[in-house]
């Protein structure tokens, strides 16, 4: 096992809209203040920040759990919401059961999810109805996006 | 006809090119405020930045979706998630058009991220057209 150098969690409280956004932010200047890989940074933050605008939508309270390794980050988001009914539709570009206040603020087009894989270098999606959902994601320092 | 595909990275290595007669360059922010007859809101340090490409998008998950670092963010939301959605995607400003100005929070916010805003008072559609007729690309470089 690989010798984690820092580990840190963050709360994400459901509904929250105002603050929706707030655990990432403090996630990438964590990063950035380790002076990690800028362009692994990048793919890190952008996965936190969708993962935490889908459990302020959809999920109960959740937290945004992070540990850095020498070149690699392990992000995990998880939930105890309703779950994710059918996680093969949900991983679908475009497929959304966002409510119009969320699609309001920009968001709840689709995308987050298949976003958050595609930045990911691994990336692991389990939910279970009525229990809540988790997405672990890793990156490594040399991935090309 | 000519068809150049690069990635926002690769451009800030690849510029300036030549298409049709228009030279493609990085944009200072201060050409951008000119060329959108643009008010600075915030961010007067940051004048001399250089962006490389272009987003226009009222959706976040579009910019949050694209390689986004470095560009101008033009959009019409003045939501604290414009301003939050530009930090985590590290775009070097936001414009925000038709003369919308966003709350004091969200000014205050940008200024902690070092995000510079303006507000411009073109439509999204002239906007983009004014940069787009400058040489800018869209965020995959497409023009």
């Amino acid at each position: 096992m690989p010798d984690i150098l820092f580990e840190k969690s963050f709360q994400i409280n459901k509904k929250d809209f105002v603050h929706a956004g707030e655990a990432s932010i403090s996630a990438k200047n964590l990063l950035k203040s380790l002076q990690m890989d800028a362009g692994m940074i990048r793919r890190a933050s952008i996965c936190a920040y969708e993962g935490e605008m889908n459990v302020v939508m959809h999920g109960g309270e959740g937290h945004l759990a992070l540990a850095i390794e020498k070149n690699r980050i392990i992000l995990e988001i998880s939930d105890n919401g309703p779950g994710i009914a059918d996680t093969e539709m949900a991983m679908k570009k475009g497929f959304s059961t966002a409510s119009d206040k969320f699609r309001e603020l920009g968001f709840g087009a689709g995308m987050g999810l298949p976003n958050m894989k595609k930045n990911a270098d691994e990336f692991e999606l389990s939910s279970r109805l009525g229990e809540g959902t988790r997405v672990r994601m890793a990156f490594f320092t040399d991935a090309a996006v | 006809m000519c068809i150049i595909r690069k990635t926002a990275h690769e451009f800030s290595y690849g510029f300036p090119m030549h298409c049709n007669g228009i030279e493609y360059k990085n944009m200072k922010l201060r050409e951008i405020q000119d060329i959108l007859d643009a008010s600075l809101i915030i961010g007067e340090a940051h004048l001399d930045r250089e962006v490389h490409t272009c987003g226009a998008s009222d959706l976040m998950s579009d910019i949050l979706a694209r390689l986004a670092e470095d560009c101008v963010f033009l959009t019409g939301l003045t939501t604290v998630h414009a301003v939050r959605t530009a930090a985590i995607s590290g775009v070097g400003a936001v414009v925000f058009v038709r003369n919308k100005i966003p709350p004091e929070d969200v000014i205050a916010m940008a200024k902690e991220e070092e995000i510079p805003l303006f507000t411009s008072p073109y439509s999204m559609f002239v906007s983009c057209g004014r940069l787009h007729a400058k040489g800018l690309t869209g965020l995959n470089g497409d023009r």
